[in-house]
């Protein structure tokens, strides 16, 4: 390798580059495939068709989380398509010899909570799931991306894939975050600013004092959501706090193994000099707690605003898309969004269900009850974040507060296992896509940090979680 | 998958922008295990009220658009999840190509490997595409790989780009899997190399 100056992005890449012919895109080794009941059935049958087996089990693992319900675990699973998909997910682990954490197991959750958790994640990989928000990864330094069907069966089958270069984009966060203001924000204000397809076509690099500021959790979070700004991967260089999350976990490297593994994490960080196809800025100390009023995760304005006017939007197409939205929402241009009905209040999703998350909606909801007529669902991202909030209490004030405490899994973010909005309702959500029917058919989503999604639950109108916070 | 080269084809405009893939096919209907009757629940809520009964504003429901195989679609077509239903369902209902300003990454891939031609074309030519979608319910293209480019009612051909690797493989029909199994052994001199 030569001696530029290179980007997190650009080391990676070059370090799992297994062969690149000219004018064909590079063959890129894959170090960990995470795979999940709902996009890998027809993989699974790809390889049976053409007599092939997983080349590394040892680098598949598996989980069922989408289409799970997520009432008690003892009951059985109603929904018979559900139940169908299940099988074959532990029927496909059995036959192709994949580790798999089944709906029984105390290690299942959301596949990209349960990957950083498990200590499957680590600095320097390149993973995969047939899963958009594969990106949550890189908040390790990782090069993790979503990919489709066809690709799943690719990576079982020969644990590479035929991948083009993407550009590179620095997001730069510097400043820091006032009380009330939350990675989740950072994450929506950044979308709002560049747009759903801002960074199509590029890895994104977030940096900055406000990213290194933050937990792991808080990286996962910001990673999470790149791809609703269009990003193939988003990622945030390994520092400390990566370490002292990644070690001791089940399968973090031990002993002198780790100490290998720390030294060449070390050398990940993008070197001084090293340039990006593009740059972004966003100010920490200026953000405030965000929320969306439309159909896609850019439609989000800070909470304090109010709902933009599609006469205003100069591109006709957005002046259509703009007006659509706000028909499907039923929301009016100019009207501030704070005091606005709330049907559901939705605390889950791989964006916003960790342990950082829970702690922070239930030290708002701590001795309080959520207001009449408001569903609260609060549905831990694995069976040991359930326990370890379990240990903590955080159950307990959850269900005092009038609010149900689940198992975990995809739940209301995605709507596919009967948590779900009635048509019409409005949900304030922690999840990440406020996409028409993505809750449930007509359910209108409202997209927010944990903070302001429990400061509503208990006025059951949107709230500011500045007015609830000392 | 079936090789690609020419085709004429019934041409139909959906200018909505930043088309998610729920749009395309709503997840409740991802719990399918393999990939048949995906067709007929492409754009369902769109496609259909409460009842089931077909809303009759939407394109695809008007009598024109039967048989379609080209659809002009707004700005960054296929956003959000990575679904692979989403090209399943176009392509099962009839799709061959898909023409926008600009398509979502996982999208354009997942299209690819599908032999559903994905055709970026620049705003002005896109404008007028759904133009004449608009004003004319028999409006047929014809797209040809080989020189890439797309052909207009007037005589006009509009180039489009498309990277080497994929024209190769959807004018030969080549699958992805199968060249990369073809790879065995530089991908085992990896492993060795890397100690993976
Ligand atoms: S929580 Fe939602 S976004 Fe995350 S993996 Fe599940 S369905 Fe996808």
């Amino acid at each position: 390798m030569n001696n530029r100056p290179r980007t997190l992005f650009q080391k990676i890449w070059d370090a799992h580059v297994v062969s690149q012919a000219q004018d064909a895109p590079a063959i890129l080794y894959i170090d960990l495939q995470l795979v999940h009941e709902v996009t890998s059935p027809q993989a699974f049958t790809e390889l049976r068709n053409r007599s092939l087996q997983v080349r590394r089990p040892d680098r598949t693992v598996a989980t069922v989380d989408h289409s799970i319900p997520t009432y008690d675990r003892t009951l059985p699973i109603q929904d018979a398509l559900a139940a169908k998909q299940l099988d074959m997910m532990y029927a496909n682990a059995r036959d192709f010899g994949i580790r798999i954490y089944d709906r029984m197991s105390d290690k299942q959750g959301i596949v990209h909570v349960i990957g950083p958790e498990l200590g499957l994640t680590q600095p320097g990989m390149t993973i995969v799931c047939g899963d958009s928000h594969t990106s949550t990864h890189g908040a390790f330094g990782t090069l993790a991306f979503g990919i489709g069907t066809s690709e799943v069966a690719m990576v079982l089958a020969t644990q590479t894939l035929l991948q083009r270069k993407p550009k590179t984009m620095n997001v730069r966060v510097d400043g820091i975050l006032a009380n009330g203001v939350t990675a989740k924000d950072i994450i929506l204000a950044l979308i709002a600013k560049i747009g759903v397809d801002g960074g199509t076509g590029h890895a994104v690099e977030y940096s900055g004092s406000a990213i290194r500021a933050q937990t792991m959790e808080g990286r996962m979070t910001i990673c999470n959501m790149s791809i609703e700004g269009g990003a193939r991967a988003g990622m945030i260089a390994p520092d400390e706090t990566t370490f002292n999350y990644v070690a001791g976990r089940e399968f973090a490297p031990k002993g002198a193994d780790w100490d290998a593994a720390v030294a060449r994490w070390r050398q990940l960080p993008t070197d001084d000099g090293a340039e990006y196809d593009a740059v972004v800025e966003l100010d920490a100390n200026a953000l405030e707690p965000m929320i969306t009023y439309g159909n896609n995760p850019g439609m989000g304005i800070p909470i304090t605003g109010r709902v933009p006017d599609p006469d205003a939007m100069g591109d006709h197409h957005q002046k259509a898309a703009l007006r659509k939205a706000l028909q499907y929402m039923d929301l009016q241009p100019g009207k501030s969004l704070i005091g606005h009905p709330v049907n559901v209040v939705f605390i889950g999703s791989c964006t916003n269900s960790r342990i950082g998350d829970l702690r922070l909606a239930a030290n708002i909801m701590k001795g309080k009850r959520v207001a009449d007529n408001v569903r609260v669902m609060v549905v831990p991202g694995s069976q040991q974040v359930k326990r370890q909030a379990e240990q903590e209490g955080l159950d307990v004030i959850f269900r005092q507060a009038g609010a149900e405490w689940r198992e975990a899994g995809c739940s209301m973010c995605i709507a596919m296992n009967g948590d779900e909005l009635k048509s019409g309702e409005y949900s304030i959500s922690t999840s990440n896509r406020n996409f028409e029917g993505r809750q449930g058919k007509g359910g209108r989503t409202m997209l927010a940090s944990p903070l302001t999604a429990a400061a509503s639950a208990l006025s059951g109108v949107v709230t500011d979680p500045r007015s609830v916070l000392s | 998958m079936e090789p690609i080269k020419k085709f004429t084809g019934k041409t139909v405009g959906l200018p909505s922008t930043d088309v998610d893939t729920d749009q395309i096919i709503p997840a409740r209907y991802l719990k399918a295990t393999d990939k048949k009757g995906m067709g007929e629940v492409l754009f369902y809520d769109w496609r259909y009220d409460e009842n089931g009964d077909p809303k009759p504003e939407f394109i695809l429901n008007q009598p024109h658009s039967q048989n379609a195989t080209i659809l002009v679609a707004g700005n960054n077509f296929g956003c959000g999840s990575s679904r692979e239903h989403a090209p399943w369902a176009l392509q099962g209902y009839g799709f061959q190509a898909i023409i926008s300003t600009q398509f979502a990454d996982i999208f354009r891939n997942n299209s690819l490997k599908n032999g559903l031609l994905p055709i970026v074309v620049d705003k002005e030519t896109h404008e007028q595409l759904l133009d004449l979608a608009a004003e004319d319910p028999e409006l047929e293209l014809s797209v040809d790989l080989e020189t890439q480019t797309l052909g207009l009612p007037d005589g006009r051909r509009v180039e489009f780009p498309i990277d080497p690797f994929s024209k190769e493989c959807l004018l030969n029909g080549v699958d992805e899997l199968g060249y990369l199994l073809r790879r065995e052994n530089e991908i085992e001199q990896y492993e060795t190399a890397n100690a993976k």
